[in-house]
């Protein structure tokens, strides 16, 4: 029971220094926006000047490469740094609450909603700090800490249950590798999710959105460029799809053996079956003539909430074969 | 035939966006591109004829339906009606709440019925989505197949005659002849594995060029290193990534492959359910089961007959506060005897069917089956057996019938319903339920009745409810109903003088399998294994195609020009031109042209933006 209580308060450590990196990443953003004097936004009140007298709008994404990229000098973006170790700490934080949660129950400690979400969050976390090792992806930062942020609150609000070990339908090694791809998937699925919101924000930026025109929204132009974002996007989520098509065929052959039968339409089948289609027609969408870009990352959109749906929906909601262990 | 067939003979799908992106020079822009002839053909559904036709409206039809704009659409629609089968209660898994559900919603509840709303997943219109998705894809798929069967017999396309406008370049010299370098650059691509080489690598040599080509290189920035006149070259053109095309065939074929199988599964298997109580035991025969469905093309000929004991069961139930009375362990230890009259013991547990035959049998409940005798007013044996009683709660609290139809003639019929409690507690007003689900204080609690059970009419009864409507309870002089409370070897009186009953001193557990054959499970497996294979492959593997050119130039040295084309955003290109290069004997980089080379890249792709008017060679 300690060891339990103690992976409890570490999970309570981990919010905190999610949250702590959340409000590093959200004051870099806003000195980001703050950073006005800079080739695009030199461009973009050109536009605007042309918007005002009646003109054609001039799509401003051939903004002239050679302009100087900063000229009022480089950001100081020491907080985004900050944000990037305190992330850190917070994934090893809750790396040690999931092991210690494990050792506690003596299984492995992804069986009921509780657990998922902090595996889930865990995965999401060390995902997005993984890829800024390889290019800096901080702008990601504040999204990403804040929807963990969420979700390791919601987790010790709502779903928590103490530490037991699973009934006779969950133990078998199915579990470790079902549920355990199912949640890599899904915190996969939920970085790319930031990256492709990102991308319709900046889009719509650049296409002259009267909203999100406005200072406020300087930080967007210091991300990536929306086909660079839809780029990482589609590779997270191919990856992420493609351990997603895992989770069907492992929970089916798990099924098999467990309830008789391999696919039943049981609720859970049903909403891991949604989004799989949905982000199959996106990648349909990404080579479709017309469908790419834009209109492509509305279904990474619908797809993240079948996603969640899946995860809190159907547990909460519908009574099937999935609805173990109360939560 | 739908689609459209590039001349380098790829097949391409209507709508589809799948080219090699960045412009490609020369002649493979103007078969990769087509810009003029191609935008007609790729908007074919322009309302262009009033005149179609029969034949002409059905080529059209085919067309869209093959699209990918369709598929698309279809997929979406597919996603869309998956979602009314998770909300409202379906037939196949839970019948009582459709029922159910009918009553409170009659009006609302027929109409749903009419459209197939509690049997979604076998209904016409979600049936109608996934054939017209699958007759698409086969569509789509089976002309792109014919087209990749080609494409993977041909050859590299040839090297474009300026490197200057490819997202990915670099330059060295070296000491090596031109040949050298060409064939380490060769070795290079095609890898280790020398029957399965990363790239497809041509070999070639070129002429020396002539003045005509010569004077093409007067542009400023955007040329390569200066190629003297009356060098002949040694090239390398390679192309990896014909595996993306053929995972992603593989994957939709796979699809196909799967519903096949599934609805054959569908239409060949069998299932049947039975309840055996220890040391009894059932025959794999239709007859023996409670239960048992089948498909449209099983034959009794594929049940093999053999037979199964039930000697022991063993439950365990976590005793800890924590999880109290969770379960954690069910296993059936049984004996199986083949046809052939061996025997061997087996175990069954929740997770883990046994396999018999070809036949899988699952544990899929349990309970207690006790011994009840009941003796009528005349002290004859009217009622001997074991009756299930089937748990209602995690308590198993369970719930059973007894009827007695066998009564001396003259006297009323006896049914007995109500509750067996494992581990009873029984609360100061009467009321009892059970604390544990293990036998620790075992009570059965029954309520009586009289009249005529209705079971000699010949109709067909639950034998685990008790129709009380025409039936006469037992009251106490208060007007309570009596129960008869039995413990373990106990012998009760029955009210009324109706007789005894007795509790038997074991309390036999039963079990309710679940045998099913199904001899599309091998095929069903096979297909998901391999359309997951042929995704992986077709999202992870690059497409990249690699050109080199080495010469000797004025000041003697050979100079050695790579340049790579991806299909699609590609981040490692870069590094798989410097790769190829880095294969060059003696190299020496060339910054200069590098920095040249970026610039020239940017510069190419802001022209690949613009419809590209120059497609000329300046070589032939």
């Amino acid at each position: 029971m300690e060891l339990a209580n103690l992976s409890v308060l570490l999970v309570w450590g981990a919010a905190t220094a999610l949250a702590v990196a959340l409000v590093a990443f959200a004051v870099d953003l806003s000195r980001l926006s703050g950073a006005k004097v800079d080739a695009r936004d030199a461009t973009r009140s050109r536009d605007k000047v042309a918007v005002g007298a009646g003109g054609p709008v001039d799509a401003s994404a051939d903004a002239p490469a050679d302009a100087p990229a900063a000229a009022a000098g480089p950001v100081n973006r020491r907080l985004a740094g900050v944000g990037m170790s305190v992330t850190w700490l917070a994934a090893a934080l809750l790396l040690i609450a999931i092991v210690l949660r494990g050792i506690a129950a003596g299984r492995t400690p992804w069986a009921n909603m509780y657990e998922f979400a902090l595996v889930g969050t865990f995965v999401a976390v060390a995902v997005f700090a993984g890829v800024n090792t390889r290019r800096d992806v901080r702008f990601l930062g504040a999204f990403v800490t804040g929807i963990s942020v969420l979700f390791l609150v919601l987790a010790q609000q709502q779903f928590f249950v103490a530490a037991t070990g699973v009934q006779p339908a969950l133990q078998k090694y199915w579990l470790v590798i079902h549920v355990g791809v199912a949640i890599c998937a899904t915190g996969i699925f939920t970085v790319a999710f930031v990256t492709s919101v990102l991308q319709l924000l900046r889009d719509g930026r650049d296409n002259g959105s009267v909203m999100l025109g406005s200072r406020h929204w300087g930080w967007l132009d210091h991300t990536l460029t929306p086909s660079a974002l839809e780029s990482l996007s589609f590779r997270l989520n191919s990856v992420a799809f493609v351990l997603w098509t895992f989770t069907l065929i492992g929970g089916a052959i798990w099924a098999e053996d467990a309830w008789g039968r391999y696919w039943g339409w049981d609720p859970k089948e049903v909403w891991t079956f949604i989004p799989w289609v949905v982000y199959a027609a996106y990648l349909h969408a990404r080579t479709t003539r017309g469908w790419s870009g834009t209109r492509a990352a509305w279904f990474v959109v619908a797809g993240y909430a079948c996603v969640l749906f899946n995860f809190t929906g159907v547990n909460l909601i519908f009574n099937g074969k999935h609805s173990y262990s109360g939560l | 035939m739908a689609g459209r067939t590039s001349k380098d003979g790829t097949y391409v799908p209507e709508g589809i966006a799948d080219e090699f992106t960045q412009g490609e020079p020369a002649q493979g822009a103007s078969a990769q591109r087509a810009p003029s002839s191609g935008d007609k053909e790729q908007r074919p559904n322009r309302p262009a004829a009033p005149t179609l036709g029969l034949v002409g409206t059905l080529r059209w039809m085919w067309r869209q339906l093959t699209s990918m704009r369709v598929a698309l659409m279809l997929l979406m629609l597919l996603a869309v009606a998956a979602v009314p089968g998770s909300v409202l209660p379906q037939r196949n898994q839970d019948a009582a709440a459709v029922i159910e559900y009918l009553a409170d919603h009659p009006t609302a509840g027929e109409w749903l019925d009419r459209a197939g709303f509690f049997d979604v997943y076998t209904s016409v219109w979600f049936s109608a989505i996934y054939i017209l998705l699958f007759v698409s894809l086969i569509g789509c798929i089976l002309p792109r197949s014919m087209a990749h069967y080609r494409a993977l017999r041909g050859r590299p396309p040839r090297v474009p005659s300026r490197f200057n406008r490819f997202p990915a370049k670099a330059f060295a010299t070296t000491d090596a002849s031109p040949e050298e370098v060409a064939d380490a650059i060769a070795t290079r691509l095609r890898g280790k594995i020398s029957w399965l080489p990363t790239f497809r690598v041509d070999r070639g040599e070129e002429p020396a060029r002539g003045a005509r080509g010569a004077s093409g290189r007067s542009e400023p920035a955007s040329t390569g290193p200066e190629r003297p006149p009356g060098q002949p070259s040694a090239t390398v053109s390679a192309e990896r990534g014909y595996l993306r095309e053929t995972g992603n065939l593989v994957f939709h074929l796979a699809l196909v492959g799967l519903l096949v199988s599934v609805a054959t599964g569908q239409l060949l298997h069998y299932r049947g359910q039975a309840i055996v109580t220890e040391g009894r035991g059932f025959a794999n025969a239709v007859v023996d089961y409670d239960t048992f469905e089948k498909g449209a093309w099983f034959r009794p000929e594929s049940l093999v007959p053999f037979s199964m004991t039930l000697d022991r069961f063993v439950s365990e139930f976590a005793s800890d506060t924590v999880a109290f009375a969770q379960a954690r362990d069910f296993t059936a230890h049984v004996t199986v005897t083949e046809p052939s009259g061996e025997q061997r013991p087996e175990i069954v547990k929740v997770n883990h069917p046994l396999v018999v035959d070809g036949a899988k049998i699952y544990l899929q409940g349990n309970g207690f089956a006790p011994d009840i005798t009941v003796r009528d007013a005349e002290g004859e044996v009217a009622f001997s057996g074991r009756v299930t009683f089937i748990p209602q709660d995690t308590m198993y609290t369970s719930r059973g019938v007894v009827k007695v139809p066998d009564v001396a003639p003259g006297l009323d019929q006896i049914g007995l319903v109500g509750y067996f409690l494992p581990t009873a507690e029984v609360e100061p007003d009467g009321s009892a339920r059970s604390a544990f689900p293990q036998p620790v204080d075992p009570l059965l609690v029954l309520e009586v009745y009289t009249g005529d059970l209705g079971l000699d009419e010949g109709a067909p009864q639950n034998v685990y409810e008790l129709d009380t409507a025409s039936l006469t309870p037992a009251v106490e002089e208060s007007g309570e109903r009596v129960k008869v409370l039995a413990r373990p070897g106990e012998t009760v009186d029955l009210p009324d003088g109706l007789g005894t009953l007795t509790l038997g001193e074991e309390l036999p557990r039963y079990v309710a399998l679940d045998l099913r054959h199904d001899p599309s499970l091998g095929f069903v497996l096979a297909f998901s294994l391999l359309a997951l294979g042929g995704l992986t492959v077709s999202l992870f593997t690059p497409r990249r195609r690699v050109w080199a050119r080495a010469y000797v130039a004025q000041d003697g040295a050979t100079v050695v020009e790579v340049a790579g084309l991806a299909r699609g955003d590609d981040a490692g290109l870069q590094a798989e031109v410097d790769r190829a290069l880095a294969a060059v004997p003696g190299a020496v980089e060339r910054p200069e042209e590098a920095d040249v080379s970026a610039e020239a890249s940017a510069a190419a792709r802001r022209q690949a933006r613009e419809p590209r008017v120059e497609t000329g060679s300046e070589e032939d």
